[in-house]
């Protein structure tokens, strides 16, 4: 009975190491994760903006929390994926990895940056500073620079394969930097207040409040999906633009 | 419940306005950016690959 399991498993992880498997199977998912992307980011900016009650500490500005949190997690999410697929495209030689690996530097930059500028934004108004050198925000700083190294170490290297393997490296490496960012907060005196949620633990705010945060924290899963499945797509035609698949499906294809 | 009574209410968010407004507004920059660059990519790769097989095509006939 596990032997059948265990060669299921090793069936679709060969087959979605397949770029033209992952090409075709993404067309029928993209669909579903933009439909949830939407859905869930427009009830939820609803939900934030509007319905979220104002925190009788920080007033209004309170609501870039349902921003800066999902973005700050999203950041280091990324980070931890974009290291796993670089390690299994380094061991196992998986086409599709690698790949997944290049795009999630730039969107990972992207969702870094959103939670360095809204926590700015934020700080002014909370903490009466823009920018504070402590632990988290520094350690943050140092994701996006890490982030940063990826795609310059990319662009900077024209074989495919050399790139693939330093990228990952590098990322691997980096990947410290994560338990840092996570326990920043715990480990060091800071500004920064410690995590409102915790996965075993009730949230210490009313419903009202982190409802909104749930569903944006869903969105932002979704968008994510839809970001990184678009240039993943992207960058197999790229990459296999000499194989007949992609030639029969531009040629199939009107000019989208 | 929705917290504001007016629209004017809802724009200025007591004095912290310029704030929300702006932390979401760049949010809005970033994620559009990235939810349109591999569009655009695709169609200038799409272009791109199509110009290569018309260019193939009179050359090796057979193949196609």
């Amino acid at each position: 009975m596990s032997n059948i399991v265990w060669d299921k498993v090793k069936l679709y992880y060969h087959r979605l190491g397949s770029p033209r498997y992952f090409y075709d199977i993404s067309a029928r998912f993209l669909p579903w994760f933009i439909a949830a992307a939407v859905l869930l980011l427009g009830s939820g900016l609803t939900l934030s903006l509007l319905f979220a009650p104002q925190d009788y500490q920080q007033g209004h500005s309170f609501r870039i929390m349902y921003i800066h949190v999902p973005a700050a997690s999203l950041a280091l999410s990324i980070y931890l994926m974009m290291a796993v697929s670089g390690a299994i495209g380094l061991i196992w030689k998986m086409k599709v990895a690698d790949i997944v690996a290049k795009v999630c530097a730039p969107v990972g930059a992207s969702f870094t940056f959103i939670a360095l500028v809204t926590g700015a934004i934020w700080g002014k108004p909370t903490w009466g500073t823009w920018w504070i050198w402590d632990a988290r925000l520094t350690s943050m700083l140092i994701l996006l620079f890490l982030y940063l190294g990826v795609i310059a170490l990319h662009s900077a290297m024209t074989d495919r394969q050399s790139a693939a393997k330093s990228t990952a490296l590098l990322s691997l490496v980096g990947v410290v930097n994560l338990p840092i960012i996570k326990y920043s907060v715990n480990w060091w005196n800071t500004l920064h207040q410690p995590a409102s949620f915790k996965l075993t633990e009730k949230p210490a705010m009313p419903e009202d409040m982190w409802v909104p945060l749930l569903v944006m924290m869903a969105g932002f899963y979704a968008l994510l999906a839809v970001m990184i499945i678009m240039r993943t797509r992207c960058e197999i035609i790229d990459r296999e633009r000499r194989s007949r698949w992609v030639k029969a499906l531009v040629s199939g294809e009107n000019t989208r | 419940m929705i917290q504001f009574s007016s629209f004017s209410e809802f724009v200025q968010m007591g004095t912290h306005g310029i704030y929300v407004w702006s932390a979401y507004g760049v949010t809005l920059i970033v994620l559009a950016f990235n939810v349109v660059a591999p569009v655009l990519r695709r169609r200038e790769l799409m272009r791109e690959l199509k110009r290569d097989i018309t260019r193939e095509a009179p050359r090796n006939e057979s193949s196609s």
